[in-house]
């Protein structure tokens, strides 16, 4: 089953594998990896069967690794997803996503009258884990919290 | 401290705070110190504020500064619709220093990043006035003797007053007991409640003003305003429970002081002005000494 679903979408030689995204989510997982006008071949797969989730998402990108700090932007969408690392068509790394301490520019903020949706100032936040697990977005700029319901992607 | 731009209480220490007040307190003895010979200060008021406005500018002059500047955009290249950046970059080529006032949120913080100059965030929007807040620590320090230790009790809109926030915030630093007195609907936001927690210290939520007036070292009196109501009948309820009357200081502690960030509309009946316990006036005239002290102190000359 496991070998088939590898197959649905094409095995990679080399690059990086983020699985068990959301399966809503993975248009704003390539969006937020800025790998959109990349020339890097990137695969994905919508809807593809989870025994965890149900359903999943999956993206694979060719000849890509990330740094930590640029990957863990996507746990503001994808808190589950895995990250799988290939070389030579071997797994050489796996790990979780974690949340970053900071994210930059790929969220608005939700405050109508902050200057970051006032002037042409890039938004900067700092992220803040609640009790209760969710994440909320600390403004640099309004000091004003975004939850995670409010937020928008650029 | 030096050139270092204030844009948010939270940016200050609990030493630098008192620093700044011990500053203040040197200032209020000898107001006129020639400190700022041949500086020149730029005071942006991107709107009106009278209070704060004439308090800087009279600060700037007591030392010997100048102020070059607007009090509205009316007329300038603001209206012709210049980003804030260019307008801040301009001014700052012009000024050793910068204060702003601006109607939006997190202007300050901008402009402290695209200025090669300090600024002096004079309020931006519903988010900060960090001098606002230094105004209201040396009040209490000055009529209590100390910060450390106080029962204060907050009154009237603690949702949208922003002097309310900043110096909860402030506060939490001192040891404080918190009293917030207010409408269901203008509760203190759970963002601030959590600077409350986070010091470990003790606040109690009430709905009347009387029952804490006797154990309440510092009363501090806000504007409840008919527009934060979206139901007019719910504020023509509440409107006269944040009303402070002289009778109702009766059964207050003798070290007890009033404030209130005035302007005042009716929350404070004109028969207590009269009462020794009542503060507001003069912590308006403390502006003047704290502001002296955060530009001197700015500009490295204290």
């Amino acid at each position: 089953m496991e070998k088939r679903k590898e197959l649905i979408v094409s095995a990679l030689k080399n690059g990086t594998v983020i699985d068990h995204i959301p399966a809503d989510k993975v248009f704003q997982v390539i969006k937020i990896l800025d790998v959109e006008n990349s020339k890097n071949q990137i695969y994905f797969g919508i809807n593809l069967e989870s025994k965890k989730y149900g359903s999943k998402g999956i993206v694979k990108i060719s000849d890509k690794f990330f740094e930590d700090e640029e990957i863990n932007k996507i746990a503001l969408v994808a808190p589950t997803a895995t990250l799988i690392e290939i070389e030579d068509f071997e797994v050489i790394n796996k790990t979780n996503v974690k949340t970053p301490k900071s994210v930059e520019k790929i969220v608005k903020c939700f405050n109508p009258n902050c200057v970051t949706n006032k002037e042409e100032v890039p938004t900067r936040f700092k992220v803040l884990k609640e009790d209760d697990g969710s994440i909320k977005l600390a403004c640099r700029y309004c000091e004003k919290n975004t939850s995670q319901d409010n937020m928008i992607f650029f | 401290m030096k050139n270092k731009s204030l844009v948010s209480i939270n940016d200050f220490s609990r030493d630098e705070m008192i620093q700044i007040l011990d500053i203040a307190e040197d200032f209020e003895r000898q107001p006129h110190q020639n400190l700022l010979q041949g500086r020149v200060i730029a005071s942006l008021f991107f709107e009106p504020s009278t209070r704060t406005r004439l308090s800087f500018e009279s600060a700037i002059h007591q030392l010997g500064g100048t102020v070059i500047g607007f009090s509205s955009t009316a007329g300038t290249s603001v209206q012709k619709g210049e980003s804030l950046k260019d307008t801040i970059t301009m001014v700052a080529s012009y000024s050793d220093l910068i204060v702003m006032r601006n109607p939006i949120d997190g202007s300050a913080r901008y402009a402290s990043e695209v200025s090669k100059v300090p600024i002096i965030n004079a309020g931006d929007g519903a988010n900060q006035h960090p001098t606002q807040c230094m105004l209201d620590l040396y009040s209490i320090r000055k009529t209590q003797g100390t910060l450390e230790n106080l029962e204060v009790t907050f009154v009237g809109d603690l949702k949208y007053g922003r002097t309310v926030h900043s110096l909860v915030t402030a506060l939490s630093k001192f040891n404080t007991k918190f009293n917030l007195v207010s409408p269901v609907e203008l509760k203190l936001p759970s963002a601030y409640k959590r600077y409350i927690k986070e010091a470990k210290l003790e606040y109690n939520q009430y709905t009347e003003l009387n029952e804490v007036i006797p154990q309440s070292d510092i009363i501090y009196m806000t504007r409840v305003q008919r527009e934060r109501f979206p139901d007019p009948i719910e504020y023509e309820k509440v409107k006269n429970s944040y009303l402070l009357k002289n009778s109702m200081l009766e059964k207050a502690k003798q070290n007890c002081r009033i404030l209130h960030p005035l302007p005042r509309v009716n929350e404070i009946s004109t028969d207590v002005d009269d009462n020794p316990m009542a503060y507001y006036f003069q912590q308006a005239q403390n502006g003047v000494y704290v502001r002296q002290a955060l530009i001197a102190a700015i500009l490295g000359l204290k």
